[in-house]
């Protein structure tokens, strides 16, 4: 795509994972991934406002095919989290869940979109050099998403059972309550708390990551020839049919876990 | 790959979808179903009861049906027996009535008979004066046995 370097695999594959930088201060820290907030941004503005202007509308009588449509969704969501979540899941969990969903099967979603083309069309339309479309597939976001869940277990369990609950927790369970076993009980649960967000987020991040890489690999196939390009577009059909099953499957996944992860929090042991 | 400061910003941006979420979508279409739910429930309701009341209202129909039929066997019975009785009156009463007439009848006749049998007397206590009063007339003085005859005339009365 960039036509001033040499256009080899490597420089391929790099190009298509470079993300626009936005530096706001010292350090690496201090960098915003423009193309992943735009898009996230974007993606969430636009689902989140056309369930909004539906649910404005909502009637309670005969409802339209859209509002029928955001019904099934909510329905769906809501029937999730009632298996796994006992409590007023309507206070936070279950709309929780639906942002969740809602989001992250966008983000995902805009793994389908061909990786060369939409290069294409935001260099040349958009004017954008570096510019990666699916948000998921930074690891940013997904460490977003899981460390705010993380984050809100620690906040529910605590507000549930109280902040010496929580540690009484730590230290009680779930081996019992012997001093002796305090030690593995405290280990246990260290890494509990460190393991969940890692791979809550890991696992999303991978799918698309892998994903994205997939695609590009099959999109190589182009610099062998005509044969090579209709064989890799064959490829790549039947990769982004399959996709279609790892984004689904990895937004319902993510949104479960989420779920499971706020009513362990709402639990006590 | 490397984590920045792009992960608080897509956090703060995932707590406010959140929030937008629960406060502005959930609820308003939670809503909606809910009321939607209630109303097909009450629907259905209404629907059983119908059928339910439907079901009372032949059952009595039919116990009404039941009980006029029976009513109006009763009437029936009634007004045959009544006609009977009726009859039975009249017959009694004609018969009451015709032996009235025919006592009255029969007074009348006896009452003939004696007025006949009384001028008929008359008549041949007559015929008996006359015929004795012709025999007698030759040899028998009318003026000398005139206390004779009439003593044979108040008899033959």
């Amino acid at each position: 795509m960039s036509t001033e370097a040499e256009l080899n695999p490597t420089s391929y594959i790099q190009h298509h994972l470079t993300h626009m930088t936005m530096s706001i201060g010292e350090g690496s820290f201090w960098v915003l991934h423009v193309d992943t907030l735009v898009m996230s941004l974007i993606l969430g503005v636009i689902s989140l406002g056309f369930i909004w202007m539906v649910v404005r509308k909502a009637t309670s009588g005969v409802p339209g095919k859209t509002q029928a449509f955001v019904e099934l969704l909510i329905e769906f969501i809501d029937d999730q989290v009632k298996n796994t979540f006992h409590g007023n899941r309507h206070a936070f969990v279950a709309p929780a869940a639906l942002t969740i969903f809602v989001w992250v099967l966008l983000l995902n979603s805009m793994d389908f979109l061909p990786v060369d083309i939409m290069a294409w069309i935001y260099e040349h339309l958009f004017g954008l050099h570096n510019w990666r479309g699916v948000p998921t597939a930074d690891v940013n976001t997904t460490f977003a998403l899981a460390l705010s869940i993380w984050m809100l277990t620690i906040y529910f369990s605590i507000k549930v059972k109280g902040f010496g609950g929580w540690i009484k927790e730590l230290f009680c369970a779930p081996f019992g309550k012997n001093p002796i076993l305090w030690p593995f009980n405290l280990l246990l649960n260290l890494i509990e708390y460190i393991s969940k967000p890692l791979s809550h987020s890991l696992r999303l991040f991978g799918n698309m990551y892998a994903g994205e890489i997939i695609f590009m690999l099959l999109g190589m196939w182009a610099a062998t020839g005509i044969a090579g390009t209709i064989f890799g577009a064959v490829l790549g059909v039947g990769w982004a049919i399959f996709h279609i099953l790892i984004v689904v499957l990895h937004a319902f996944i993510f949104m479960i876990l989420a779920v499971v992860y706020l009513s362990m929090a709402h639990e006590s042991h | 790959m490397n984590i920045n400061f792009t992960l608080v910003s897509q956090a703060i941006a995932f707590s406010i979808f959140i929030w937008f979420t629960t406060k502005f979508v959930w609820p308003y279409l939670l809503r909606a179903i809910e009321e939607r739910q209630q109303k097909i429930a009450d629907g259905l309701a209404a629907g059983e009861r119908g059928k339910k009341e439907l079901e009372l209202a032949s059952q009595r129909s039919s116990e009404v049906l039941k009980e006029a039929k029976q009513r109006a066997g009763e009437i029936v019975i009634q007004a045959e027996k009544r006609a009977s009785d009726i009859i039975e009156e009249a017959k009694k009463n004609a018969r009451v009535e015709g032996e009235k007439i025919l006592a009255g009848a029969k007074a009348e006749i006896q009452h003939e008979i004696f007025s006949a049998r009384e001028s008929l007397r008359q008549q041949v206590a007559g015929l008996a004066v006359q015929g004795a009063s012709k025999i007698l007339r030759r040899e028998v003085n009318a003026k000398a046995h005139a206390d004779l005859l009439a003593s044979i005339e108040t008899e033959l009365k």
